[in-house]
């Protein structure tokens, strides 16, 4: 089995703040990401696709198909957009790195029918992110 | 889609990455003189030497419908600031660091004692340990030695 990689940047603004909280409690658990206004970040995904070379092409995936999964279902979706507004996949959801990475996931999953989903990571600054796997295939155990 | 239809079929890990300075010299108390010098090259030179370390860690957890958080990073942080940055930075990994007495202070030890301190972090289950000790040398550890079961904490 090979894993290929593929890297995307986007931004996007969002803000923390659950509505059964009291303000008190939503500024105590969220801090200074409960801000009214909020606020954004540069993300950086990673998705990156399992499988045997295929013979003919020698790929695992073509590229230019991921590259328009990616822009079709991530990037007009969540960049220069707000997501706690702008992405229905999240309504209802705070959009923590954890819950965007686990979007992302479902929304690519059933995309990639050429090699298979092996993991997303999801980078919500160089020192914060959030990778999935599929159940039982965790990184340790593919 | 709220996420909890295929929640189960997902592990979600959250990864940190924190930096701390530290001096250490590799030397084997088990070793001669000359085969320390052999084995360890500069890294065995008599006063010791530093590095910028950067820490990963990663932990997976359900996702708390009402913080969408595995674990609050004010949390994680502040355990990894007690537990490891505190006791390590600006430190001499050999002098302060009461399992580099003994053990060589390579970073894959140093992996395997930031396991066991980060370990006991109450709040979700740690994954694995990354340390890069340059940026061209990383280790990691996800816990699985042998060495390190008699000192398991509380089972989770």
């Amino acid at each position: 089995m090979v894993l290929l990689t593929r890297k995307i940047e986007f931004s996007a603004s969002h803000r923390y703040h659950n509505p059964a909280f009291s303000p008190e409690e939503n500024q105590r658990v969220f801090g200074k990401c409960n801000n009214p206004h909020g606020h954004g970040h540069n993300y950086t995904l990673e998705v990156t696709v399992a499988g045997e070379p295929d013979p003919a092409t020698g790929m695992v995936v073509d590229l230019s198909d991921l590259k328009k999964i990616l822009e079709q279902e991530v990037m007009r979706r969540m960049d220069h957009r707000h997501l706690n507004f702008e992405v229905p996949e999240l309504a209802g959801q705070i959009p923590t790195c954890e819950n965007v990475a686990r979007v992302i996931w479902n929304l690519l999953e059933p995309k990639i029918t050429q090699g298979r989903l092996h993991r997303v990571r999801l980078y919500e600054s160089p020192d914060l992110f959030a990778d999935c796997y599929r159940n039982g295939a965790g990184r340790n155990a593919s | 889609m709220s996420g909890t239809d295929v929640a189960g079929n997902i592990k979600v890990e959250l990864g940190r990455r924190y930096r701390f300075a530290a001096a250490h010299r590799l030397h084997s108390l088990q070793l001669s003189d000359e085969e320390n010098a052999r084995i360890y090259g500069k890294c065995n030179n008599p006063c010791g030497h530093g590095h910028n370390y950067v820490v990963e860690i990663s932990v997976s957890g359900e996702i708390d419908p009402a913080t969408g958080m595995i674990a609050n990073l004010a949390d994680l942080d502040g355990f990894a600031q007690r537990e490891v940055l505190d006791p390590f930075d600006h430190r001499s990994l050999n002098e302060e660091v009461e399992a580099f007495r003994t053990e060589v202070p390579t970073t894959e030890n140093l992996c395997i004692e930031i396991f066991r301190r980060m370990r006991a972090f109450p709040k979700a289950k740690l994954e694995r340990v990354r340390v890069e000790e340059t940026s061209n040398n990383s280790f990691e550890y996800t816990g699985d030695a042998a060495s390190d079961s008699e000192a398991a904490p509380q089972g989770r």
